[in-house]
């Protein structure tokens, strides 16, 4: 595919004819090509599942056109027994099922790569180097599948069976992944099976096996779950006992609250039948955020989820937020942008639109998850920090995380109750008559975080007005100099308040290196293996820091302090989160950042990481 | 036996509150503005219908007409938002908390303007709570600039013509769904009162538009937002009569004249008919009565449209009886077994 960067065939690779390789095993790259709207999910899913299936860890990762039906779209799947999970981009296995860019598919394999595909389409003339299975699929599919319609879809099927049989996946795994794909449809589930079956027989009789890839059974996914990062942030919401959901549908955080409302509608509907949440489709992005923080007000956990275009929107209304101290939860699975740009490829390009949304002097906390078990946990550990903060939290996920499924291990009950924040009772109100009376914007605590009042509370002093416009710690209109200087000056102390609270960095360093890597959310599969790679390649044991939120713990600064050259490792053209470091390092520290970037919408890999470290390293 | 003198103290309401407490901070709008009488209006309704100001939520968007919230109901939480986006604000809030009465306050230049996606929307989604569009035709704040309201040919004060149509609030409303359509005047006391009181028994979107000239900028001969202008145009369509559900219904009904609706609360909205082809509850003809008044060049005023049978949008989405925002946690965070239910299918 036209995605991947493999060289061009070498002469001295190997060939199909080539004495049998040695066996590369459970540590391989799948690829299929589809075109969008062929109804190939299914079948992805299953084959993906059956890998699970077997106890070797595997990711899978859509590659799909902002189109409903028609264009091209490639499925990865990676089984990896060393657990890595990042994009990679050399493929081994391609299943070119897309007439129109098979050619190009298979010009983009290295030497030594095997190809499956319709047998009419005559790939091995395109390529001596890879190893080639023609499959008749048409045939087969018409064999098993006497109603024509449903051929497209029941096609996708004989494939699974193809690629089980040439690389020694149990079919009984197989069979378990699709009996749960077609878990309520019996007859959509034997149909299905019987052309896996049918795959699986023509690829034993009329096969004969010469690429090294196989599978064996490992016990590493044991106990684990398979979950997209979009349904972790619904589930995570859920827990966090959101009640008030708004949104406007957008590629790639639809799914979130669609997920959600799912599960809403299965968990969160009463004995009486009456729900315990709203959720509102909004007329669009500028509504959406104007709920959640009219709910918040009004003493509800509301949120919203969008993307970079939504995040836009937004901005009037988030400045509202912060300087009128509103609470609410905003999801942005990040896509790359500005504008429409590529709406269904990913990148972590909106830190610093969202870092200073709105106009004037304004900061945002981020929360950045990096696997879908934080996605779950930052959800909720986002809407305490909302109510505690009374301020606008974001939670920036992006597509990959979003929309790809990810193994992990389960994710674990809160252990804390929900922190609904300095809401004060009447009896409350009261009390504080004693001592000057309550003031909606005082800093009592020294923590600057201020004491506010729901809407319905009877007693006669509960009331205060919220306005945009500039105000003193009574909540009263004032335009006086220093009642808007101490008003911000607080503002930016609830923010160090933020500093202590937000999840801190993971952190893993020898105490001996020199060199150091931060990266972020979906960066960090890649960095992952690529600290591997530079450690077995190159001997460079680089330490390593995974931001987790901004603003940044004292962590950073003493990570960044211990080290001499900092990679920040991130998926933007402009090097956002460098930018961010820099804003809040002592100026001696800033020239150790160096940065790699990766923004061509397609996951960050590994060996892309590896390659501008050592080059930059001079090794 | 000594006559005793008792201090018999202020006048108090239903629930036990002088007016004093529905009162707001001062204005700072200017001396004569419509919007103060609006306000004073909306005290009176709110005092003589009883309501708990802590149980009011007052939401606005951005304008001379949205900083009024402050000049009533000091009592009552109040929410003074961005330029025209008050409905979302009020939307969640309402969401929030459906217990609460909801009055939003909103300008032309704030509703018909920057505003229309959301007021359009809210009007859809018969939000319980009440709308009011303080209608002067300009934008007071930024000294006097036509809004979308301003009639064809209504001229500024430098001289400069609206040349464009006016959106007329009220037919927008009614064609989109909300539940309780009029239009008042500022300097017309009674009606204004009496609409306020019946939208306060309305459950479901009130929306009134209610011409409030501008004294600074749209007050002058060639206005059509004038004082002048509205008491030599004012038509009212109806004349409204209002019965709150606790006081005696003492008025004899003539079928033929007068149209009896009652509301939610158990309150009985009177309109006796002005106009000949009157039917406050057909909409294609109150829009129709609107447009044809527009054009003779009259304000036609009055209650023009009203359905008590529509579900509001709270209602739409079955909420739990209780508001949203204060459940405990028991309500809001699923068990221990269903994490592990969801865990274990994703398995």
């Amino acid at each position: 595919m036209a995605t991947t960067n493999a060289g061009a065939p070498s002469a001295q690779g190997e060939t199909a004819t080539a004495a049998s390789p040695k066996p590369v095993t459970n540590d391989f790259s799948i690829q299929i090509a589809t075109v969008n709207g062929s109804g190939s999910q299914s079948a992805n899913s299953v084959l993906l599942r059956s890998i699970f299936a077997m106890g070797v860890p595997v990711s899978g990762k859509n590659l799909f056109p902002s189109n409903i039906a028609g264009l091209p779209t490639w499925f990865t799947i990676r089984a990896s027994k060393y657990g890595y999970v990042a994009r990679r981009k050399e493929i081994d296995i391609l299943i070119a099922m897309n007439a129109e860019t098979a050619r190009e598919d298979i010009l983009s394999l290295r030497p030594g790569a095997a190809a499956i595909y319709e047998e009419t389409a005559n790939l091995k003339q395109y390529r001596d180097d890879v190893t080639c299975y023609p499959v008749p699929f048409d045939k087969l599919t018409a064999a098993v599948c006497p109603e024509a319609k449903l051929r497209k879809l029941v096609k996708n099927m004989i494939y699974v069976g193809v690629a089980a049989q040439l690389l020694s996946i149990d079919m009984k795994a197989v069979e378990g992944a699709l009996r749960m794909q077609f878990a309520k449809k019996q007859k959509a589930a034997d149909l299905n099976w019987a052309a896996v079956e049918a795959g699986f027989n023509y690829a034993a009789q009329s096969l004969t096996k010469q690429d090294p890839f196989v599978l064996e059974r490992m016990h590493a996914t044991e106990g684990k779950i398979i979950i997209d990062g979009n349904a972790a942030c619904a589930l995570g919401a859920m827990f966090a006992g959101v009640t008030v959901v708004t949104w406007y549908p957008i590629t790639p955080s639809s799914s979130v609250v669609e997920q959600l409302i799912d599960y809403l509608k299965k968990y969160r509907v009463e004995k009486d039948g009456k729900a315990s949440f709203a959720v509102v489709q909004a007329e669009d992005e500028l509504a959406a955020i104007g709920m959640v923080l009219g709910a918040g007000w009004a003493g509800a956990r509301a949120m919203t989820s969008t993307s970079g275009p939504g995040i836009s929107l937004m901005a009037e209304f988030t400045g509202l937020g912060y300087f009128a101290e509103l609470p609410g939860v905003i999801f942005d699975i990040q896509r790359v942008g500005p504008s429409t740009g590529l709406p269904t490829r990913t990148a972590q390009a909106d830190l610093l639109s969202i870092a200073f949304l709105s106009h004037g002097d304004t900061k945002h906390v981020m929360l950045l998850p990096g696997s879908v078990k934080e996605c779950f946990e930052f959800a909720g550990a986002a809407f305490d920090l909302a109510e505690h903060l009374q301020t606008p939290i974001f939670v920036l996920s992006d597509l990959d995380l979003g929309m790809n499924n990810w193994m992990s291990d389960p994710f674990e009950y809160p252990d804390k109750p929900l922190n609904r924040g300095k809401i004060l009772s009447a009896e409350q109100i009261e009390e504080m008559k004693k001592s000057g009376g309550w003031g909606r914007y005082q800093d009592r605590d020294g923590d600057a975080i201020p004491y506010r009042t729901l809407p319905g509370t009877d007693h006669p002093q509960a009331a205060y007005f919220t306005r945009g416009s500039g105000h003193n710690e009574k909540a009263l209109y004032s335009e006086r100099p220093e009642d808007y200087q101490n008003l911000m000056e607080r503002l930016a102390r609830k923010f160090e308040t933020a500093r202590t609270l937000v999840p801190a960095p993971v952190v893993v360093q020898t105490g001996q290196s020199k060199v150091g890597i931060i990266a972020f959310g979906t960066s960090d599969f890649a960095v992952t293996e690529s600290r591997d790679q530079l450690k077995k390649e190159y001997g460079v044991e680089a330490d390593y820091l995974r931001l987790r939120a901004w603003p940044f713990s004292r962590e950073v600064r003493d990570f960044v302090a211990s080290h001499e050259r900092i990679y920040v490792v991130e998926q933007n053209r402009d090097a956002q989160m460098l930018s961010l470091l820099k804003l809040d390092l002592p100026a001696g520290e800033t020239p150790k950042l160096r940065s790699v970037r990766h923004f061509n919408g397609l996951p960050i890999d590994a060996r892309s990481v590896t390659d501008e470290i050592v080059l930059q390293e001079g090794i | 036996m000594a006559a005793t003198v008792t201090n018999p103290g202020p006048k108090v309401n239903r629930i036990g509150l002088p007016v004093l407490e529905y009162r707001g901070s001062k204005t700072t709008l200017c001396a004569g503005c419509g919007h103060n009488a609006i306000s004073e209006r909306i005290i009176d309704a709110m005092y003589e219908m009883g309501v708990q100001p802590e149980r009011v939520m007052k939401l606005s968007g951005i304008g001379c007409s949205s900083k009024s919230p402050a000049y009533f109901m000091s009592r009552s939480h109040s929410f003074n938002s961005v330029h025209g986006r008050m409905p979302s604000v009020a939307t969640g809030a309402l969401l929030a908390n459906k217990t609460m009465l909801g009055i939003g306050v909103s300008g032309d230049g704030d509703s018909a303007s920057i505003g229309i996606g959301q007021f359009v929307h809210l009007m859809r989604r018969n939000l319980p709570m009440i709308y009011i569009i303080e209608d002067n035709g300009v934008y007071g704040l930024t000294k006097g600039q036509f809004s979308a309201t301003a009639d064809i040919g209504s001229k500024l004060k430098t001289g400069v013509v609206n040349d464009l149509p006016a959106i007329d609030t009220c037919s927008l409303a009614i064609q989109l769904g909300a539940t309780f359509v009029g239009r008042s005047f500022s300097g017309d006391k009674r009606q204004l009162l009496t609409m306020l009181k019946a939208a306060i028994a309305h459950k479901g979107t009130v929306m009134l538009d209610v011409i409030s000239p501008c004294v600074t900028f749209n007050d002058h001969e060639g206005s059509t937002r004038s004082y002048k202008y509205m008491q030599d145009h004012e038509e009212p369509v109806s004349e409204v009569g209002f019965v709150p559900v606790f006081e005696e219904i003492d008025v004899e009904y003539d079928a033929g004249t007068t149209f009896d609706v009652t509301m939610h609360d158990g309150s009985l909205l009177r309109l006796r008919k002005l106009h000949e082809d009157y039917n406050p509850t057909d909409r294609a003809l109150a829009v129709k009565t609107l447009m044809e008044s527009h054009e003779k060049g009259e304000v036609l005023t009055g209650v023009f449209y009203i359905d008590t049978q529509k579900a509001a949008f709270t209602d739409l989405l079955n909420l739990v009886d209780e508001p949203l925002a204060t459940l405990p946690q028991e309500r809001t965070r699923p068990s221990k077994q269903v994490l592990e239910e969801v865990m274990a299918r994703l398995k």
